[in-house]
């Protein structure tokens, strides 16, 4: 029979019939009108004439034979790229988590755009440079108070401002504020100060922006008296802060000057009125080199020739002291060159004549006084620190150096993200572009180059995730996960180490209470109990665990926590209680007469303890109060918040309950299978050997089923490490680092849940995040897995045994 | 028998599994229990009382209201929470009063030690006002009045006082619907010229000409529209005009006397004086309305249709999705795929995805679904809404297809498992007659495989229904102002946000400014989740049964 004959039937007929309807062909007519399925006449030769009548000729089933191969293989091909596509698909969720991880990786890059003469004439000294936040537009400050507003990519001038200086006066000394300011400070020969800010507007005329230069005067086009005798500014600091601007300045006779302006524009005739408080510090410790003052007005840091940084209390001008001074360099050798602060004016970035690079904050001792702090050292330059210039938005700075090298440093990852030379001769002033992402510097030959800075991630390191990292004003070194706040100068905590832990504390306590429950639960399930409780037993463990976890969250942290605060005694006798009073109640079924024992047959023990347990949690819940006020002066956690532990409603223990209550059902099933799947034979052979029940199951079954009761909470750790609303609603999310059972925790998912959809999209935080999911991803994964071969395994040795 | 041989049977530790059974029994029902009894209960007419309380030395006010619930504390907690608690009082009772009035008192939630109490009575005459605002009003008619004159006073005018606050709803109906569709509609109309400007103005091969011509003819259809809006407008103004005619004067339980406009009533009740007959139907109609209403008073009253609505869209959604998806892929693994290590080993891949835990597939489906595919969507085709998001920003397809991949891995394996059940025999047969591959597979194998793929189906549609972490980054959001669904084109709104059961009971519990008050509705709302998930998985459990029986019988 050829293949189409068959084939054409079973095209035409449900299956069924094409085995019928084959029949046919070798049967008398007549069986087959017994059969019933195609009534024919009986004249066979009639029927026969049907049969063949309807089958087309040789050329149609030819292509009829074709056309099925061809959705055959049509089908081979479009469930098989179908089928694969799902699979790629899936592992398209590792690949693509990876790849959003991937640019914190990369490297740093600085590549030199543009050089050129520097505009305005090489005969002035340059004072400082700067540039617009679209990078069009530079600005020079010259020594002689010219300030050249120049096109950034070309190096033309394209407008200069004489700064007015009063005649016969010169320029002595300069400082910068924060570089967001754009403040500029220029000291002068007769111990006045003039405050310039350039600023930079843009203009939109026909959708085309035109960045448009301009230089101010905050304190008027008059300069600001500082030193009442007149004497030469021979060093300068400035900073804008919330209530002015502050002004420290050293005489040329060394005299250290602190004046504190606000400057008030008048209603009547639009004049500048300054008003300005001036104070004396008295005499400066040794030769300055630099001088620096925070944008709070409270602190003064000075550096001076011998290599000492000396900090001033200015918090009350008026009752000024040198606080501390501390030894910055090794050896006499060895000088201070280059000092600023960082974003923030917290931090002091601190450049040496050797090449090194520090940080340095002030840090608060016991008895709330402040010490200048080494924090940490950077890469080190091969030359003597020449110029920094630090991030606008960002905690991180660059360096440059006599051998014309430039570095990124960024200090709370301790990193240094690229040391490259970029001139052959010494750099002398260094700015950053206000979305750190160029770089200007003039060298020692006058010419300008214009970098482009690629530096996206400086924040994450592996020591920023994983290792202890001071952070500006704290003690010591310690893991802090702070992500944002609503301060611009914050310096973002990425520690992993708090959520890791958490994650790690709320599957513990889970787990804690999963383990017994489940395990032993599930020994009795499949070894004890009756066939027509685990009927009703196992249904009800699957709704269980089909239970959204979002429910058990909300229960668990509006009923269960605030239940559980009040009464706190309860719960804990009930634990403690439990399995004591479960023996007892045995023992006491065991002395009543068999014929009421006889009334309850095996395998039905559990229904009998219901009762029990109901009355004995009831019982517990109402002598609460009673323990409470007998044993700790009536509030079981005022007396916890007296003993020292911390006592948060919503803490590690209300999240055990409830996660546990998620995963008991995850352990139950697969260690219920194992354990019910042990051959009957050597449960038979051991009791028949005289071992009792409960010896056969100790000895034989758990030994036998232990991979499979192994995996089952590998799984179930691996369900509690993921979860996420459970912990969201039933801990207050607050990244504590301690294992107390009576505080809560954040964990890496419900810190993913909080805070991913607040985030910049591609933002270092962001991609942080995306590690936290990766984390989870790829433990819960490898978990699973390692449970699951375990499981195989245990199947086939099932099978041989 | 001694103990030391009772011990020795191993009899104690039989018990002790035993007991964990039972425990992990009392918690499953007890959960369900305290779900079922809270959320049911809140719908009841609740008692109201009336008492004096002692609030300091002979300072006695009176209070209404409703019991919520009563617990015992130490006497000393309530004397540091500044109560005048006798001394030798060691423990005290409270109980927890639902007095309404957030408008008059601040506070609807009032504990109340029973110490300072006096005697409970329930008067007939206490009224319960459901309001639009400000919560529940509890207290005592007095009159009532329509355009400011006193139709009529006392307890007695409660059937025209019914009457009348029907007739508000049924005005406040009617302008909901005015303003929902017809200056809806308009403003949609407005919103689709203003996009049709902007297409214009970014079409830059247009003449200069032709586009003035356009923006013309949008200026005079939109100053058309405007006209529209005027008309429409005066009729809302005039049915609200209408619907604020009338109003009551009650008195709250500090005697205050307090005028309240119908329009502002949803439902006047007096719980203490019905019929059980009567508080059934009430019951009835409040679980109707529960269900049926939308929420109100940022979700804390009203009901919770969006969210049933679109926690059962977003779930058919995902169940197209993930059914051609899974099966196929599973068809692929287990008929066509050569059967070796690398298939063993996706196979336990595709099984352990199922266990990552949810928060991952939200984080890749913000990232690739939302960022990534509806960020380039949006710049292909939606260029004119720019810089406002259509499809790059979180919605119903996204979250969609976020639940359909965690869920793929509950099809495939379910399906797997049913394919790999089907006897060989059946397969062989059908290939000994000649049939293709494809022609078995399709004719015989897979409408036998059917009941397991939709096993599979049924618990990943249980499991995405209860499935919430994933969706806050995904698309879920506490209060969506459309249905994903309506009868403007496309009709189905798949970029649109939608409101979500699971994250109602996050939303509402959590994020609530009066957790007391929303209390009842997330034990409603988590009832309703359960029952949903509940019935879904028992019928795949059911369907399982059957199958693994009827199988067992023919595979033999």
């Amino acid at each position: 029979m050829p293949p189409a004959w068959s084939g054409f039937f079973s095209v035409r007929h449900p299956p069924a019939n094409a085995i019928r309807s084959v029949c046919v062909r070798h049967r008398k007519p007549q069986t087959m009108n017994n059969n019933g399925v195609q009534p024919l006449p009986s004249d066979s030769s009639t029927a026969l004439d049907r049969l063949f009548g309807a089958m087309p000729d040789a050329k149609a089933r030819e292509s009829l034979r074709k056309f099925r191969a061809v959705k055959d293989v049509g089908a081979k091909y479009f469930v098989s790229s179908s089928g694969l596509g799902v699979v790629l698909a899936l592992a398209l969720i590792f690949i693509f988590l990876f790849a959003e991880l991937a640019p914190i990786f990369a490297p740093a890059e600085v590549d030199v755009s543009t050089t050129y003469i520097v505009p305005g004439g090489v005969d002035q000294q340059t004072l400082l440079l700067d540039m617009d936040r679209y990078q069009e537009v530079g600005v020079r400050y010259r020594k002689d108070g010219m300030v050249v507003f120049f096109d950034l990519a070309s190096g033309d001038p394209l407008e200069q401002v004489a700064i007015p200086l009063p005649e016969g006066t010169r320029i002595t000394s300069h400082a910068h504020g924060e570089p967001r300011s754009n403040l500029v400070a220029l000291g002068l020969s007769d111990g006045s100060v003039m405050l310039v800010r350039h600023d930079f507007d843009l203009d939109w005329t026909d959708d085309i922006r035109t960045v448009l230069p301009k230089l101010e005067f905050p304190f008027g086009a008059e300069p600001v008296a500082v030193d009442d005798r007149h004497g030469l500014l021979s060093h300068l600091a400035v900073q804008q802060g919330a209530g002015g601007t502050a002004l420290a300045a050293v005489t040329e006779d060394n005299r250290l000057l602190l004046s504190l302006l606000s400057a008030q524009v008048s209603f009547m005739t639009g004049e500048t009125v300054v008003d300005a408080a001036r104070y004396d510090l008295g005499q400066a410790p040794g030769d300055v080199v630099n001088i620096l003052i925070s944008s709070n007005w409270s602190n003064l840091f000075l550096s001076d020739q011998g290599g000492t940084l000396h900090y001033y209390d200015i918090m009350q001008p008026k009752k000024t002291r040198l606080a501390h001074s501390l030894k910055v360099v090794s050896d006499s050798s060895v000088s201070i060159t280059a000092m600023d602060f960082l974003l923030g004016t917290v931090s002091i970035a601190l450049g040496r004549s050797d090449g090194s690079l520090s940080q340095y904050f002030l840090v608060r001792d016991e008895n709330n006084n402040y010490f200048i702090t080494h924090v940490r050292d950077f890469e080190r330059h091969h030359a003597a620190i020449t110029a920094l210039a630090t991030e606008y938005t960002r905690k991180g700075f660059a360096a440059a150096d006599a051998s014309g090298m430039v570095g990124l440093h960024y200090p709370t990852s301790s990193r240094t993200l690229l040391l490259k030379k970029v001139v052959d001769r010494p750099i002398e002033t260094l700015a950053f572009s206000p979305t750190n992402t160029a770089l200007l510097l003039q060298d020692g030959a006058s010419q300008v180059r214009l970098l482009d800075v690629f530096n996206p991630h400086p924040e994450a390191s592996f020591k920023a995730l994983w290792q202890k990292v001071w952070y500006e004003g704290r003690a010591g070194p310690d893991y802090v996960w702070q992500s944002s706040s609503a301060s611009d100068e914050f310096e973002s905590k990425y520690s992993q180490m708090p959520l890791t832990l958490g994650t790690l504390k709320a599957s513990l306590y889970a787990m804690l209470m999963a383990i017994p429950l489940a395990i032993l639960g599930a020994i009795y399930a499949a070894y004890f109990m009756s066939p027509r409780l685990r009927a009703i037993v196992k249904p009800s463990i699957e709704v269980m665990e089909a239970l959204p976890t979002v429910i058990l969250g909300f229960l668990a942290g509006l009923w269960l926590a605030p239940f559980m605060e009040n009464n706190l005694p309860a719960v804990f006798s009930i634990i403690l209680l439990m399995p004591p009073m479960i023996v007892i109640t045995a023992f006491i079924w065991s002395r009543l007469p068999k014929s009421v024992r006889l009334f309850v047959p095996d395998g039905w023990e559990a229904v009998l303890l219901v009762p029990m347990l109901l009355v004995l949690g009831w019982a517990c819940i109402s002598i609460s109060p009673f323990l409470e006020i007998w044993f700790f002066h009536g509030s079981a956690r005022q007396w916890l918040t007296d003993v020292g532990i911390t006592y948060d409603q919503r803490n590690a223990l209300v999240v055990g309950l409830a996660m546990g209550f998620a995963v008991i059902p995850t352990i139950f099933s697969i260690a219920e299978d194992a354990i019910f799947n042990v051959p009957k034979h050597l449960t038979q052979g051991s009791l028949a050997l005289g071992a009792t029940p409960w010896q056969t199951v100790t000895r034989v079954v758990l030994l036998t089923a232990s991979p499979g009761i192994f995996s089952a909470i590998m799984i179930g750790f691996g369900r509690a490490v993921g979860e996420t609303m459970i912990v969201l609603m039933a801990t207050g999310n607050s990244p504590v680092m301690n294992f107390n059972i009576f505080e809560g925790m954040r964990t890496l998912s419900a810190n993913i849940a909080v805070e991913l959809p607040e985030t910049a999209v591609g933002s270092t935080h962001y991609r942080i995040l995306f590690l936290a999911a990766l984390v989870l991803f790829a433990l819960t994964f490898i978990v699973n897995t390692a449970a699951e071969m375990v499981r195989q395994h245990l199947r086939r040795k099932y099978s041989s045994l | 028998m001694k103990i030391r041989a009772w011990f020795d049977s191993g009899s104690p530790w039989i018990w002790l599994t035993a007991g964990m059974v039972s425990l992990s029994m009392i918690m499953v029902f007890g959960l369900l229990m305290l779900i079922a009894v809270r959320g049911l209960g809140h719908f009841w007419p609740p008692q109201v009382v009336a008492f004096e309380y002692e609030q300091g030395p002979g300072q006695v006010v009176s209070v209404l209201g409703s019991p919520v619930r009563s617990e015992t504390v130490p006497g000393l907690t309530l004397r540091e929470a500044g109560y005048v608690i006798p001394e030798n009082v060691e423990l005290a009772r409270r109980n927890l009063i639902k007095q309404g009035n957030r408008d008059l008192t601040g506070r609807d939630f009032i504990w109340y030690p029973e110490d300072l109490t006096g005697q409970w009575t329930t008067p007939l005459e206490a009224m319960i006002l459901e309001r639009r605002e400000w919560g529940d009003f509890y207290g005592f008619l007095r009159q009532v009045k329509e355009e400011g004159l006193v139709v009529g006073e006392g307890f007695e005018v409660r059937e025209e006082l019914l009457r009348r606050v029907e007739r508000a709803n049924e005005l406040f109906t009617t302008i909901n619907r005015i303003e929902r569709y017809e200056i809806g509609d308009l403003n949609r109309s407005i919103e689709r010229i203003r996009l049709t400007e902007r297409r214009l103005e970014l079409d830059r091969d247009l003449e200069d000409q032709v586009r003035e011509q356009q923006l013309t003819d949008l200026q005079e259809q939109r100053a058309e529209l405007d006209r529209q809006y005027e008309v429409i407008n005066t009729r809302r103004l005039d049915l609200a005009a209408q619907m604020r005619r009338d109003s009551l004067v009650a008195e709250a339980m500090d005697g205050r006397l307090v005028e309240i406009p119908l329009a502002n009533v949803v439902h006047a009740f007096w719980p203490n004086s019905m019929s059980l007959t009567e508080k059934m139907g009430h019951y009835v109609r409040t679980i109707w309305n529960f269900l049926s209403g939308f929420p109100r008073e940022a979700n804390t009253e009203g009901g919770i249709f969006p969210a049933i609505f679109g926690t059962v869209l977003m779930v058919m959604l995902m169940s197209i999705v993930v059914t051609p998806l899974g099966v196929l892929a599973a068809i692929y693994l287990r008929e066509y795929a050569r059967q070796g290590p690398l298939v063993r080993l996706v196979r336990i891949s595709v099984n352990n995805l199922a266990g990552v835990p949810s928060i991952v597939f939200g984080v890749f489906g913000l990232a690739f679904f939302v960022y990534f595919i509806g960020g380039n969507l949006d710049r292909w085709l939606y260029p004119e809404s720019l810089p406002a998001p259509t499809f790059g920003t979180p919605g119903l397809l996204w979250s969609s297809l976020t639940l359909a991949l965690l869920t793929l891995p509950v099809v495939i394996v379910s399906t797997e498992e049913g394919l790999a059940r089907i006897p060989s025999t059946i397969r062989h047969g059908s290939l000994a007659l000649g049939a293709t591959k494809a022609e078995t597979l399709w004719r015989t194998v897979i409408p036998l495989a059917t009941p397991a793929m939709m096993t599979g189906l049924i618990l990943a549609v249980a499991r995405a229904a209860g499935e919430v972490a994933p969706l806050m980054l995904v698309g879920v959001v506490k209060l969506a102002p459309n249905l994903p669904v309506d009868g403007y084109f496309p009709y189905l709104h798949l970029e649109r946000k939608f409101m979500h059961l699971g994250f109602h009971i996050y939303d509402v519990g959590f994020q609530s400014p009066n957790v007391e008050a929303s209390r009842p509705l997330v034990y409603a709302t988590a009832l309703t989740l359960v029952l949903i998930i509940i019935v879904l998985n028992l019928t795949a459990i059911t369907i399982r049964n059957y199958l693994r029986e009827k199988y067992r019988s023919e595979g033999d």
